[in-house]
């Protein structure tokens, strides 16, 4: 079976003044893959993705999303944030952070109306997060706060979605409720990129793993190269983890 | 006098309504370098012209408060610098060159110097009907972009690089913003005054932030609170001979802000301390009702059989305190110096067990 390539990532190098955080990386993501970013702080993890989301200009390299530009194919494409990168005491509800998914497709100036709102909810019933519908976000827990990022990213009905470190400080509960929907994604044929942290999760959770420290290290299916070799090649130390089947 | 009053109520209006978006946008100290940098515009713009005339200088304080404020964000993204040192760079720089300019410009032989400083703590009894004009004018506009532009203005309040992806432009958004911001505090500065004007900005926000999670009530609160500071404050200086308006409205929007700190519902410092208590002596309720209903529960068949109340004293949550409020509730009967649950306080306590429990599995 030939798969599409969802995301081309080429000879990207992104820098902070003067010291790189990624060099030259060239990367390929095919369509419908669950893909973990693993590295150690400061590897550039969430870096590669806002480099590829626009959201960081890289010094050289350039990104292509189904063989267009990513400014062509931004609706096809949808963001979960670090949980950490805003306020969660900002005046809103559950809800209205969720509607901020269907700003893009409205484009400047027009309002979200009713259908807008349909959408809202169904991603939230799909979070589990319906009853906190009306909560102001501050008063939510972690886990319930990432589960409306989720939302937020679900409302937007993308083909690619990239998460930056969705289970941080989640409960467990969150963290099975959250790969569920990782995994139905997948299913329905949209590619997941995620930056991911515990090693131990990954050959459960993911089919296809990026090794990545500056450099990309590897890249390819769980089964064929999550393997102590790439993980000292990245971690630096002599790491061995063992890999329940 | 109502010329007056109508225009601190409108500047009111329209530094509130800005306001929430500086601060919840973390850049309090903005509005306090913008209205500094203005300062040189002002002297300069007298230096050029000669007119003390409002508009023209006031025009003078918004070029060189938005220079400021580029100045600003150009340090920010440029240097490593963090945002309060841009912010108190600027602050000072341009407030000292306003006043070595105002100085030189008092040195200087004409006649017609006199007045530029009442910029620095304001004057509000020298608004005249046009400047009310321009105020209105001003806050209209700003009325009429924040309801065409409020879905932008509040996600990038709330996650910036999220609208970045959503494809906004989020540079725009925050100019049109930042530039509103300034023309408010310019408008000010005739009124309050360079000093004071960042005041009129965070004292009404601050305050409405503690009555509401919403953002459009936020905003429609600080403009009501901000209004109603004017009205008041110039109310109060014109009762009281000689008083400066501008001091007075800040302080008035002081008490605002007092006075929701400490009575606000939800966030208020009184109801927060009420609500500690109550949890609190619930808490040694319960606790004290738990332990009776273990010693019960472990020990004796019938439910109602008398203890002494020494044995309570093992109890670290204990007082007589509890055991008097369980008794007003029926839950215990004290009978000398024994006590027995009632049937009631048997069964509230095995409920909270229960509960208990759960919450554990």
């Amino acid at each position: 079976m030939e798969q599409k390539t969802a995301v081309k990532v080429d000879d990207l190098t992104v820098a902070y003044n003067y010291k790189p955080v990624l060099w030259d990386i060239d990367l390929e993501i095919p369509e419908g893959v669950l893909m973990a970013i693993v590295g150690p702080n400061g590897a550039g993890k969430s870096t590669l993705i806002k480099a590829v989301l626009g959201i960081l200009k890289p010094i050289a390299g350039s990104v292509s999303i189904y063989g267009k530009s990513y400014e062509k194919q931004r609706s096809l494409v949808a963001y979960v944030p670090q949980k950490g990168s805003v306020d969660w005491d900002f005046p809103t509800t559950a809800l209205d952070v969720v509607m901020m998914g269907t700003y893009g497709s409205l484009g400047w100036i027009k309002r979200p109306r009713q259908k807008q709102k349909k959408a809202a909810l169904e991603a939230l019933e799909k979070v589990g997060m319906l009853p906190f519908k009306n909560r102001q976000i501050s008063q939510l827990s972690g886990g319930q706060q990432q589960r409306i990022f989720l939302a937020r990213a679900l409302v937007q009905d993308a083909s690619i979605y990239f998460m930056d470190e969705p289970f941080q400080g989640v409960d467990a509960t969150t963290e099975i409720a959250i790969i569920n929907i990782l995994k139905e994604l997948r299913k329905a044929g949209k590619t997941v990129v995620v930056v991911h942290h515990d090693l131990q999760t990954v050959p459960e959770y993911f089919d296809w793993v990026t090794f990545l420290n500056v450099k990309k290290i590897a890249t390819g299916p769980v089964k064929d190269i999550f393997n102590d070799d790439n993980l000292t090649k990245t971690y630096g130390i002599n790491y061995k983890v063992s890999i329940q089947e | 006098m109502r010329t007056i009053t109508l225009g601190t109520a409108i500047l009111g209006a329209v530094t509130g309504m800005l306001g929430s978006f500086a601060v919840l946008r973390k850049q309090s100290l903005l509005g306090d370098a913008i209205s500094h940098a203005a300062l040189p515009g002002i002297a300069i713009s007298f230096l050029i012209t000669g007119a003390k005339d409002s508009n023209t200088l006031l025009l003078g304080a918004l070029v060189s408060g938005l220079i400021g404020t580029f100045w600003i964000r150009g340090i920010i993204t440029k240097t490593h610098l963090k945002s309060d040192t841009a912010l108190g760079l600027i602050l000072s720089l341009f407030f000292g060159f306003g006043m070595l300019l105002l100085t030189f410009i008092q040195k200087q032989p004409n006649a017609n110097q006199a007045g530029l400083d009442k910029y620095l703590f304001g004057q509000a009894a020298t608004l005249v009907e046009s400047d009310v004009w321009l105020m209105a004018i001003v806050t209209g506009i700003c009325l009429i972009v924040l309801l065409l532009f409020w879905k932008e203005f509040k996600i990038l309040l709330f996650d910036k690089d999220y609208a970045k992806t959503l494809g906004f432009n989020t540079k725009t958004i925050d100019i049109l913003i930042t530039s509103f911001i300034v023309l408010a505090i310019v408008l000010g500065l005739q009124t309050v005054g360079v000093v004071l004007m960042s005041a009129m900005l965070l004292a009404p926000a601050a305050a409405a932030r503690q009555w509401t999670n919403s953002l459009a009530t936020m905003v429609f609160l600080a403009a009501v609170f901000g209004a109603f500071s004017g009205v008041f404050g110039t109310a109060i200086s014109a009762s009281q001979d000689n008083l400066s308006t501008g001091p007075v409205i800040v302080l008035v929007a002081a008490v605002f802000v007092l006075i929701s700190f400490v009575f606000s519902p939800s966030r208020g410092l009184l109801f927060k301390q009420i609500r500690f208590i109550k949890n609190r002596r619930d808490l040694e309720l319960h606790k004290t009702l738990a332990f009776m209903y273990d010693i019960v529960a472990e020990t004796h068949e019938n439910i109602s059989h008398p203890h002494e109340i020494k044995i309570l004293n093992n109890f670290q949550g204990f007082t007589k305190g509890t055991l008097k409020k369980l008794v007003e509730k029926n839950y215990v009967t004290l009978q000398g110096s024994t006590w027995s649950l009632t049937e009631e306080g048997f069964e509230s306590a095995s409920n909270l067990y229960n509960q208990l429990t759960e919450n554990d599995g």
